[in-house]
C-alpha cells in the first residue's frame, strides 16, 4: 500500500517539477514592485496621473478604454475642474442630431473615454491588427502588471537569424516575440508637470499604474471594507468558540 | 375530524394561533432544535451546514447580479463590467458570487469525502446519497452555465468545448448540441437560454436540497463511528449543541470566503477571462474552472471521444451505485483498516487529475492522468467490491456512549435529553 502510494506521489511530483522547463517560450517577466501590492497597497496617486498623461497622449492614439468615463477619474484625485477639462477637450459621440445624423460634441465628465476608433472593424482596418482596450489590460493577461511592464519595456532588436514577419517587431517579453505593436515609449514621450523622470521605465511605470487602477478601480476601498469584514469575523469567530465550549461543557464528547 | 386545530405547545399567542393551524413551528423544532443528533461529530460535519449557507449566498448574490446583468452577447461583458465598476458595491457582490462558486465546491468535496470516509451511503442512507449525488450534478451544470454568462474568452471556448461533447453521442449526437446551442454555434440563444437556466436551477437546488435533509431526518445522521445510535445516551438536542458547533464552522468558513473576496478576487479565476469572447480567436489553452479539472483530465486521457466522455460522465455517475458497490458492512473507515489507507489513494488520483486537468494532454500529462483515472475507477469498480469480503474489520464499540467515555474517561456524563435554550 505504502509503496503504491510513494509511486503515485513521486510520478506526480516529478511531473510538476518538469512543467516550467517544458511550457514557456516567451521569458517570464519579471517581477516589480508596485505600491498596491500587499492587503494594505494602495495606488500611488501621482504615478497614476502621470500614467493617465501617458495613457493620454501615447496609448490612446491606438487603444481604446471603453469602460471608463471621465469622471472615474475622480479616482486618481484629478479635481473636479480637471476632470470637465480633460473631457471637454475631446469630441465624443453625442447621439443623433435633428436630421437623424450621427452627431459629435465636446465631452462632459459623464462621456465614456473617446475611442480612438469607431468599431473594432475600424481599428484593423487602419493599423491590421485591433489594437485591445485597456480597461482590464492588467486583468487579462498571465503577469498582470509586470507583464505589461514587460512588454512596455521588451522592445529590441531581432536576434541575428530571428525571422520576423512583416508588419511585427520583435519583443522579448511577448508570447512569440512577434507583437504588432510597433514599441510605444521611446523616453521623452510626454513631459510631467512635477518634472518626474520620463526615461521609458519611467513612463512605463506610470502608465502601468494607472492601467492597474483602471482595471481595478474600487481596490482601496476593497481592502478596507476587507480589513473590518475579516476582524469582525475574527472576534465571531473566538465568540463563538466560547459559545460552543459553553454550550457543550456538560456533556461527554 | 374536520375543523381541528393541531396541537400547539407554543405559549407565544401569535406563534400558537398559526400553529395550530399550520404547524411549521411544531415542525422546526422537532427537525431542527430537539432533533437528536449523534453526540460524536466531528467537524467534518459541519459541511452540511455551510453548503446550505453558501447556497443561500450564492442565490442572493446571484439575484442582485440579475438586476443588472445582460444575457445578450453583445452586452454581457460590459454589463459585468458596469456592475464592478459603476454599480454600488457591485463589485462586492459579484466576488462574492464568483469566488463564492469555488467555496462551493471545496465545501461539497470535503462533505462528500466525509460521506465515503465514514460511510454514510450505506443502509439506511442510499437514498439519501444518491440525493446528493443529484445535487452535485446540479451544481455542476449550474457552475457551467454561469461561468458562460461573463461572456469572455473562457466562457465562450469553455462553453463550446463542453457543449460539443454531447455531439461524440452516434447519431443524435449532433441534434444534440444544435439544440443546446439553439443555433449551429454558441452564440447569443445561447447565452440567453443559460441565463434563463441559471437562474432556474439553483430553485430547483434547494428543492433537492430540502429532500436530502428529509430524508436524512428520516434515517438520521451517520457519525464518526459509523455505528447506530441505541440510546437517548448517544445523541444531543440538535439545538443548542450543533448550531453552536456549525456556527464556530461558518464564521471560519465565512473568514476564509472574505479573505478571497477582498484580498485575492482573482486568485482562483484565468486571466482569458478578463477578455471579450471573440469566436474567431481561440485561447492557447482552454481549461475549465478548477473545480472541473479532474473530469476534464478523465475526458482528455482517452483518445477516443466517446470513450472520454462516458468515462468523465461516468466517474459521477458511478457514485450513483456506490452504496452497492461497497460490500463491507462496517461503516466508519475507522474500523477498515484497509480502507482507512487506500481511501488516501483515491484522494490522490483525484488531486493527480486535477494538476493534469490544468495541463495540456502532453508528455508526463497523458499517462499521469491515464493512471490516475484508473485507479479512480478501480477504486469504485474493483477495489470496493473485493475489500469489504476480504478485509478483516476491528471490533464495533458498543455503543456512541460507551466509546467516548472510554477514549475521554471522566465522570458520567449526565442526562442530555433536551436541554432548554438558555435566555440572556
Amino acid at each position: 500500500m505504502r509503496a503504491v502510494a510513494s509511486y503515485f506521489a513521486a510520478l506526480l511530483l516529478g511531473a510538476i517539477a518538469a512543467t516550467p522547463a517544458m511550457a514557456q517560450e516567451a521569458p517570464v517577466p519579471p517581477p516589480q514592485q508596485w505600491s498596491w501590492q500587499g492587503p494594505f497597497g494602495t495606488y500611488d496617486l501621482a504615478d497614476a496621473q502621470r500614467g493617465f498623461q501617458v495613457y493620454k497622449d501615447v496609448c490612446s492614439n491606438c487603444h481604446s478604454m471603453n469602460n471608463l468615463h471621465y469622471r472615474d477619474l475622480a479616482g486618481i484625485a484629478l479635481s473636479e475642474d480637471q476632470i470637465k477639462a480633460i473631457a471637454a477637450s475631446v469630441q465624443v459621440p453625442q447621439g443623433l442630431d435633428d436630421q437623424g445624423n450621427p452627431k459629435d460634441g465636446p465631452g462632459t465628465p459623464a462621456s465614456m473615454f473617446r475611442a480612438p476608433f469607431a468599431n473594432p472593424e475600424a481599428a484593423k482596418a487602419a493599423l491590421k491588427v485591433a489594437p485591445p482596450d485597456l480597461s482590464n489590460i492588467i486583468n487579462a493577461r498571465e503577469g498582470g502588471p509586470d507583464y505589461v511592464y514587460a512588454i512596455l519595456n521588451g522592445f529590441t532588436p531581432a536576434p541575428p537569424g530571428f525571422k520576423l514577419a512583416e508588419g511585427s517587431n520583435y519583443n522579448e517579453y511577448f508570447p512569440g516575440h512577434q507583437i504588432a505593436m510597433p514599441q510605444p515609449l521611446h523616453g521623452g514621450d510626454v513631459t510631467f508637470a512635477d518634472g518626474a523622470p520620463n526615461t521609458i521605465p519611467a513612463e512605463a511605470h506610470d502608465v502601468v499604474t494607472f492601467l492597474a487602477w483602471a482595471a481595478d478601480p474600487h481596490m482601496v476601498q476593497r481592502k478596507q471594507i476587507g480589513w473590518r469584514v475579516v476582524l469582525f469575523l475574527v472576534v465571531m469567530t473566538g465568540l463563538t468558540y466560547a459559545v460552543k465550549r459553553q454550550v457543550w461543557s456538560d456533556v461527554e464528547h | 375530524m374536520a375543523g381541528q386545530l393541531h396541537d400547539s405547545d407554543f405559549k407565544n399567542p401569535v406563534i400558537q394561533w398559526i400553529d395550530t393551524r399550520l404547524p411549521i413551528f411544531t415542525m422546526m423544532q422537532k427537525e431542527y432544535a430537539v432533533f437528536p443528533t449523534p453526540k460524536n461529530f466531528n467537524y467534518f460535519w459541519n459541511f452540511g451546514a455551510l453548503a446550505v449557507v453558501t447556497l443561500v449566498i450564492m442565490i442572493v448574490t446571484g439575484i442582485l447580479l440579475a438586476m443588472s446583468y445582460q444575457p445578450n452577447t453583445e452586452l454581457a461583458f460590459d454589463s459585468v463590467q458596469h456592475i464592478m465598476r459603476d454599480v454600488n458595491y457591485g463589485w462586492m457582490i459579484r466576488y462574492i458570487h464568483q469566488n463564492g462558486a469555488s467555496m462551493f465546491f471545496i465545501v461539497t468535496y470535503i462533505h462528500i469525502f466525509r460521506g465515503m470516509y465514514y460511510g454514510s451511503y450505506k443502509k439506511p442512507r442510499e437514498l439519501l446519497w444518491m440525493l446528493g449525488v443529484v445535487i452535485l450534478l446540479l451544481m455542476m451544470a449550474t457552475a457551467f452555465m454561469g461561468y458562460v454568462l461573463p461572456w469572455g474568452q473562457m466562457s465562450y471556448w469553455g462553453a463550446t468545448v463542453i457543449t460539443n461533447l454531447f455531439s461524440a453521442f452516434p447519431i443524435v449526437g449532433h441534434g444534440i448540441v444544435t439544440w443546446l446551442w439553439g443555433g449551429f454555434s454558441v452564440a447569443n440563444p445561447t447565452l440567453n437560454r443559460f441565463f434563463a437556466l441559471h437562474y432556474l436551477l439553483p430553485f430547483v437546488l434547494v428543492g433537492v436540497v430540502f429532500l436530502h435533509v428529509a430524508a436524512l431526518h428520516i434515517v438520521g445522521s451517520n457519525n464518526p463511528l459509523g455505528i447506530d445510535v441505541k440510546s437517548p445516551q448517544d445523541t444531543v438536542p440538535f439545538h443548542p449543541y450543533y448550531t453552536a458547533k456549525d456556527s464556530i464552522g461558518i464564521c471560519i468558513f465565512l473568514l476564509i470566503w472574505a479573505i478571497f473576496v477582498f484580498f485575492a478576487p482573482h486568485a482562483l479565476s484565468d486571466p482569458n477571462n478578463s477578455i471579450p469572447a471573440n469566436p474567431l480567436q481561440t485561447p492557447e489553452d482552454i481549461v475549465p474552472e478548477w473545480y472541473f479539472l479532474p473530469f476534464y483530465a478523465i475526458l482528455r486521457s482517452i483518445p477516443n471521444k466517446l470513450a472520454g466522455v462516458c468515462l468523465m460522465f461516468g466517474s459521477i455517475l458511478v457514485l450513483f451505485v456506490l452504496p452497492w458497490l461497497d460490500t463491507s458492512p462496517v461503516r466508519s473507515a475507522r474500523f477498515r483498516p484497509i480502507y482507512r489507507r487506500e481511501i488516501w489513494l483515491l484522494v490522490l488520483a483525484v488531486f493527480g487529475l486535477g494538476i493534469c486537468g490544468a495541463h495540456k494532454p502532453e508528455g508526463i500529462w497523458v499517462p499521469l492522468s491515464r493512471l490516475c483515472a484508473l485507479y479512480y475507477y478501480l477504486h469504485f469498480l474493483v477495489i470496493l467490491p473485493l475489500l469489504g469480503k476480504f478485509e478483516r474489520p476491528l471490533p464495533l464499540p458498543e455503543s456512541i456512549s460507551k466509546a467516548v467515555l472510554r477514549r475521554g474517561g471522566g465522570p458520567l456524563p449526565q442526562g442530555v435529553a433536551a436541554k432548554p435554550m438558555e435566555k440572556a
